[in-house]
């Protein structure tokens, strides 16, 4: 079943690929796709975006969950099954409504502004969604919300594992919480991190349902993602499926890109 | 020591309460109507019932929930089956090539769905003519590619590892066939393990999104989330109204969460010890 519905529609889109023209009019053209990827400015918006999402995204989700985590993990703690459960709560809504809700909530009327203009934080209401900036940082305020108690659970549940022997014997020997944390916690979660540097990577290459939802890849292109784009180029204007099909596996080369790039930074003390 | 424990609890705190908000700002906008939505209340109103009879007088919000209830039913069954047999496979029985085809499943993991949309589309397109309960337009289509995922395999395969494999033997020796023994004790045996996959493919699919929203074309098919999804993209959003939808397809799902929270935090995490 997998190898029917996942490698040979790789193989597929990978013919498809070198092949150009509109609706089922397919003829081969070579790597014709492949250097106008290059020109596509449309694609290379959505390339930057998608990275502009990666890279400040992912690192500050992880820290958080894991900050969290580590948090949770006290024993002394109170209260610490609310506090896990509230923040693990988002992980169960779906992409799609939790994405109209923040679009309503940062919108320039959203209750968002309203707070930040009663707190005078703010003279004037943001424009969140209509302006590129703001609309960039909405969709990776939203994405952090969503999936930073997802990632906190797979912390949590590996430092659980960690015996705990090991950070009495660190607190004999006057390390403080900061080297504990540093020496200690983050080389035993090394694998577990690096699970979720995969996991989330990969995620943020595929955005799409928080884009579309949200903020409808607009203004112009500065929120567009590469799938969103895909997307667009298949079943939006005229459909070409062949151009698509190129623009996907530059998807899939950056996941095996990073990917590897992962594996060798983070992978060599298992 | 003292302040250090001060500041945990206030980070706690304000972590938890952004993520709660959204969920008391979606349940309020629903009770309101959409003029006090946009006045920025916090407020419960007395427009709950209100907006649910206008949210299903204007669209068909009986059907889509049946759409969706069908798809997720349907897959999370076939999902389980073949997911469990495969793991049990897996784990259970020896062959040469057994590491290799579990190393190429593991690398479909890694495939992001936007690479394989298209192909994808135009295969169901071809079906649609051949058979049609199972080409575009249809919950066949929605259901087929998702129902085997490489990571539920994979979270069946771990779990058996810690099934004891004498209880097998057991039951050879006392005459069961081979699916007997999968049915008659390896299910019964691994039951949370099914329910944690149950509750992640149940999910799942409840919420998928992007596939649906690319092989369901009419009305009288769509699920939830492109339901919740049109009603969001209109001119003149009705808030009341849309909030309505979004808490009535929330609900369920965080029940199930409430329900079987152990199970579900179990079966995240299960998957990567």
């Amino acid at each position: 079943m997998i190898s029917i519905f996942y490698f040979y529609p790789m193989i597929q889109a990978l013919i498809l690929s070198f092949k150009t023209g509109r609706g089922n009019n397919l003829h081969f053209t070579g790597f014709d796709n492949y250097i106008r990827l290059f020109s596509d400015t449309t694609f290379l918006t959505a390339v930057k975006n998608t990275f502009i999402y990666l890279i400040i995204q992912v690192p500050v989700m992880l820290v958080l969950a894991l900050f969290i985590a580590v948090l949770l993990n006290d024993e002394r703690l109170k209260f610490k099954g609310f506090f896990r459960t509230a923040i693990f709560l988002p992980t169960v809504t779906s992409l799609v409504a939790y994405s109209v809700v923040f679009k309503y909530m940062f919108g320039a009327e959203g209750i968002i502004n309203k707070f930040l203009v009663n707190l005078h934080l703010i003279s004037e209401p943001i424009q969140w969604i209509t302006d590129p900036f703001w609309a960039k940082v909405t969709i990776i305020i939203a994405i952090t919300w969503r999936f930073t108690g997802y990632n906190m659970i797979f912390y949590l549940s590996s430092l659980q594992n960690v015996d705990k022997s090991i950070y009495e014997a660190a607190h004999i020997d006057g390390a403080n919480a900061f080297t504990q944390f540093f020496k200690i916690t983050v080389p035993l979660l090394k694998p577990i991190i690096l699970f979720t540097t995969i996991t989330s990577t990969i995620g943020t290459l595929q955005l799409f349902d928080e884009v579309v939802n949200i903020t409808k890849g607009g203004p112009g292109n500065a929120t567009m993602s590469i799938s969103q784009y895909i997307y667009n180029l298949s079943f939006e204007y005229t459909p070409n499926f062949g151009y698509a099909a190129t623009v996907s596996y530059s998807i899939v080369v950056m996941v095996l890109i990073l990917t590897l790039i992962q594996n060798k930074v983070g992978g060599d003390k298992r | 020591m003292k302040t250090k424990r001060m500041f945990t609890y206030l980070f706690l705190i304000i972590a938890a309460l952004i993520s709660i908000f959204p969920f008391i700002w979606m349940v309020i906008s629903a009770t309101n109507q959409s003029v006090d939505v946009t006045k920025g209340t916090m407020l419960p109103g007395a427009h709950l019932v209100e907006n649910i009879n206008n949210l299903f007088s204007s669209v068909d919000m009986w059907q889509a929930l049946w759409n969706s209830a069908k798809i997720s039913v349907v897959t999370t069954v076939l999902s389980l089956l073949v997911a469990s047999a495969a793991g049990y496979g897996f784990e259970m029985y020896r062959s040469r090539s057994k590491d290799i085809v579990f190393n190429i499943l593991l690398a479909s993991m890694m495939i992001p769905f936007a690479a394989i949309m298209v192909p994808l589309f135009q295969m169901f397109a071809k079906v649609s003519s051949v058979v049609p309960f199972l080409g575009i337009d249809t919950a066949g289509a929605v259901i087929l590619p998702t129902f085997t995922t490489a990571f539920l395999i994979f979270f069946f395969r771990q779990n058996t590892k810690m099934f004891p494999k004498d209880m097998m033997e057991a039951g050879r020796i006392d005459g069961l066939s081979e699916f007997g023994l999968f049915f008659r004790i390896y299910m019964p045996t691994m039951k949370s393990t099914y329910a944690a996959a149950a509750i992640i493919t149940f999910l799942n699919s409840w919420n998928n999104y992007l596939w649906p929203l690319i092989v369901l074309q009419s009305p009288k098919n769509m699920t939830v989330p492109l339901l919740i999804s049109n009603l969001g993209s209109g001119y003149a959003p009705d808030y009341g109204l849309i909030m309505s939808a979004i808490v009535i397809t929330t609900l369920p799902t965080a029940l199930v969460f409430f329900m079987m929270q152990k199970q579900f935090v179990a079966g995240m995490t299960g998957s990567v010890k």
